[in-house]
């Protein structure tokens, strides 16, 4: 084998060891900072004997910060691949589950289910928001879909995107207006962004989606990368390109609705962790990119959150003003790099 | 035929732009589909290489129906060379090329150190090897059409189509191009389907050629039955200047004056740098005695006001030389471009002496200069020459400038 070869491998296994390294890193940090002050040798018997059952610290470590921070790795890495898979279907750096108003078309679908359910039921079943939410999310894809059909520009495809988010979330203030108190109080609690109240049987759920999700897109990763030199190309190597083009956009809405469902519309994780992924491992090959992005957005998404519960804590922040600070500035740098 | 297509139609949206398509190439050879801009050449290539979906008829490639074969097995057997830009971020020109290996790889794609073999052979073939490592968007515009080439062939295919692969490409490369073509379809017997801009390229690469116009077959066959002068300025439409076959050459659009007052003793080749000199000054010019067979000849015929020849392998003859007599007396200032004039009976030699002993301006770029009476000047170089007084057009005769077909 060739050196060059040999050390693109090395490089590949270093920056996968150093990300995981961060993530349990981060993890750690996480448990550990909130409102209850714990020593760390407490939490790890917690966690690892079950100790001190049924008591306050117990319950703070098992009920609200374990799968509060689960939830924060599993979705961050699920929006960032759904990222990537958008980038990868448009060839263009700057989509995102977001702007793409892919997910304020889930959190409109999700937003009318619940004003609508909720008079029936006191609680939603998980499954049924994921399912509203996927069906919002292709709902907007279709008209971002049919908009590329008629730009080609993508600075125009993104303001379309942006445009679409809009009338999404217009309609469901629209819809907020009927809605009753204890409806609104839900519903702006969670239309904000948030990994707080996410149960076991969340995290169940969305595992379960993600990693079939994310397996489905390993798969992907061949054609992925023969899409890259473009469709002209990829068709003469012989993927069908409409199959190919539907899985993409079937599984970047489901990813991106998952984590709509659960947290709410977050922005710019989407965009700018792939990107980060690529710069991180300098190559776009997708069997590499894929889990390297994955494992991105968990680190960058956990980390945030600390951030949102930690800065002005007990005041906690929307998870969404937290990625937007960071990812926001990257996303600028990104289009001024395009304009070169 | 190794692969031919029968009765198909191509187009848009289904509606049928070129109907009815029969063309054919035995293995190994190589097809070139030669005509204007918007001709439907493009679409032809893309209905065959099903990128675009035929309107009607059948593609065979050894006469197996391509419809009948899956996308995989249509990709191991014909790969192509697009008009898209590609611009894949991060990848190394090995990667782009590695593509090539798609269909013959794992559902992952890994490649085997056969695979890799064959990744370097084909980039040795256009000789890209060097770039192996370079990140592909930061290749020049020739770099990228050679590493495509290379994917191309590392699919290992028995077809090649190629839409306009010579665009963007300086001379250089187009020519190590389309040799590279020529030798794989010699040595590696692959056949070749590509579209040209370039007649003269084409004629020279091409063993059939397909000549698309306004959406029709207008005429195929052997480039050198099917092209001539005519066919070409039809083709394309072309009604100011000229396309010589024979020499392979364009001669942009004569420039026509009431009255030439320049004549320009030509022959051997040393009258065809001054005709293209004198032309582009806008100067109109006579020019004589040429042979039939000299390549002075074949550019006067496209740049000359008036052009007196003589047939090729005799002496000139009395009625011509009188002609070349009148004609050159008529004009003010005599070009000498330093022809032969060695022979006993040489009459070229006889006229340069008779307007060395007029009172006419010579302009000579002749070494050594015969004795003369009249006034002659010389120059070491045309560029000089064409820039000299005697040359110079009065505001008359810019005036009367204007281009002729």
């Amino acid at each position: 084998m060739k050196i060059s070869r040999v050390g693109k491998i090395a490089h590949y296994q270093i920056v996968f060891m150093l990300l995981m390294l961060a993530l349990i890193g981060a993890l750690i940090f996480s448990i550990n900072s909130g409102s209850v002050d714990m020593p760390v040798k407490d939490i790890f018997k917690i966690i690892v004997f079950g100790a001190q059952e049924g008591s306050v610290e117990s319950n703070v470590i098992w009920k609200i910060r374990l799968p509060r921070l689960i939830a924060a790795a599993i979705l961050g890495g699920a929006l960032s691949v759904a990222g990537f898979l958008l980038q990868t279907f448009f060839r263009n750096p700057i989509a995102g589950p977001y702007v793409l108003g892919i997910s304020s078309g889930s959190k409109m679908f999700v937003g009318f289910t619940m004003i609508v359910l909720m008079r029936y039921v006191n609680a939603l079943p998980s499954g049924i928001i994921v399912l509203a939410a996927f069906a919002g999310s292709l709902v907007s894809m279709g008209f971002v879909l049919l908009a590329a059909r008629k730009v080609s520009n993508m600075s125009m495809l993104l303001l379309v995107g942006v445009m679409i988010g809009y009338i999404c979330s217009a309609l469901t203030d629209f819809f907020v207006n009927f809605a009753q108190e204890r409806e609104i109080a839900n519903l702006t609690n969670w239309s904000m962004g948030s990994f707080s109240g996410i149960g076991w049987s969340d995290i169940g759920v969305m595992a379960i989606i993600v990693f079939i999700s994310l397996l489905v897109v390993m798969m992907l990763s061949k054609p992925i990368g023969a899409y890259q030199l473009g469709e002209g190309y990829a068709q003469s190597m012989g993927i069908n390109i409409k199959w190919f083009r539907i899985l993409l956009v079937l599984f970047s809405s489901l990813l991106s609705a998952t984590v709509t469902a659960f947290a709410g519309p977050i922005a710019f994780v989407g965009i700018a962790v792939p990107q980060i992924a690529k710069i991180l491992m300098n190559t776009s090959k997708p069997i590499i990119i894929i889990p390297t992005t994955f494992l991105a957005g968990s680190v960058f998404c956990v980390f945030c959150d600390i951030l949102a519960r930690t800065l002005f804590a007990p005041t906690e922040l929307s998870i969404g003003t937290v990625t937007a600070f960071f990812g926001a500035p990257f996303v600028i740098w990104l289009l001024l790099k395009q304009k070169k | 035929m190794y692969f031919k297509t029968d009765n198909l139609s191509v187009g848009y949206g289904g509606k049928a732009l070129i109907k009815n398509i029969n063309i054919g190439v035995e293995k190994g050879k190589i097809l070139c589909l030669l005509g204007p801009n918007g001709s439907g050449k493009s679409t032809i290539l893309r209905s065959i290489s099903k990128h675009l979906k035929k309107i009607a008829g059948t593609v065979f490639i050894a006469k197996e129906d391509m419809n009948s074969l899956n996308s995989v097995e249509v990709a191991k057997r014909l790969s192509v060379v697009l008009t898209e830009k590609v611009a894949p971020e991060l990848m190394t020109c090995e990667e782009v090329v590695a593509t090539g290996r798609y269909p013959y790889t794992n559902h992952f794609g890994k490649l085997t150190d056969d695979d890799h073999r064959i990744i370097e052979e084909s980039m040795e073939a256009v000789s890209v090897l060097d770039l192996m490592d370079q990140e592909f968007t930061h290749l020049s515009d020739g770099q990228k059409q050679r590493v495509l080439l290379a994917r191309a062939i590392c699919q290992q295919p028995e077809i090649i189509i190629l839409d306009e692969p010579t665009s963007y490409l300086d001379i250089r490369h187009k020519i190590e191009l389309l040799g590279i073509l020529r030798s794989m379809a010699v040595k590696q017997n692959v056949t070749v389907i590509l579209s040209l801009h370039e007649v003269d390229l084409a004629a020279k690469l091409a063993d059939t050629i397909i000549l698309v116009k306004d959406n029709t077959i207008f005429g195929s066959g052997c480039p050198e039955d099917v092209l001539n002068d005519g066919v070409i300025k039809t083709l394309y439409g072309i009604e100011a200047g000229s396309f010589n076959m024979l020499m392979g050459s364009v001669e942009l659009p004569r420039t026509c004056m009431s009255d030439s007052r320049v004549f320009v003793f030509g022959g051997d080749g040393y009258g065809t740098r001054c005709y293209r000199a004198l032309h582009k000054s806008g100067i109109s010019f006579c020019t004589g005695v040429l042979y039939h067979n000299d390549v002075d000849y074949q550019v006067a015929m496209s740049l000359a006001r008036q052009t007196i020849f003589e047939k090729s392998f005799r002496p000139i003859s009395d009625v011509i030389y009188e002609q070349a007599c009148k004609a050159m007396l008529k004009c003010e200032v005599i070009i000498d471009t330093g022809f032969d004039l060695d022979g006993e009976t040489n009459r070229n030699r006889q006229l340069l002496e008779l307007a060395y002993n007029t009172n006419k301006s010579i302009l000579s770029l002749r070494k050594q200069t015969l004795k003369s009476k009249a006034e002659v000047q010389q120059f070491e170089t045309i560029g000089a020459m064409i820039n000299s007084e005697k040359l110079k057009l009065d505001s008359d005769e810019m005036s009367s400038i204007s281009l002729c077909s």
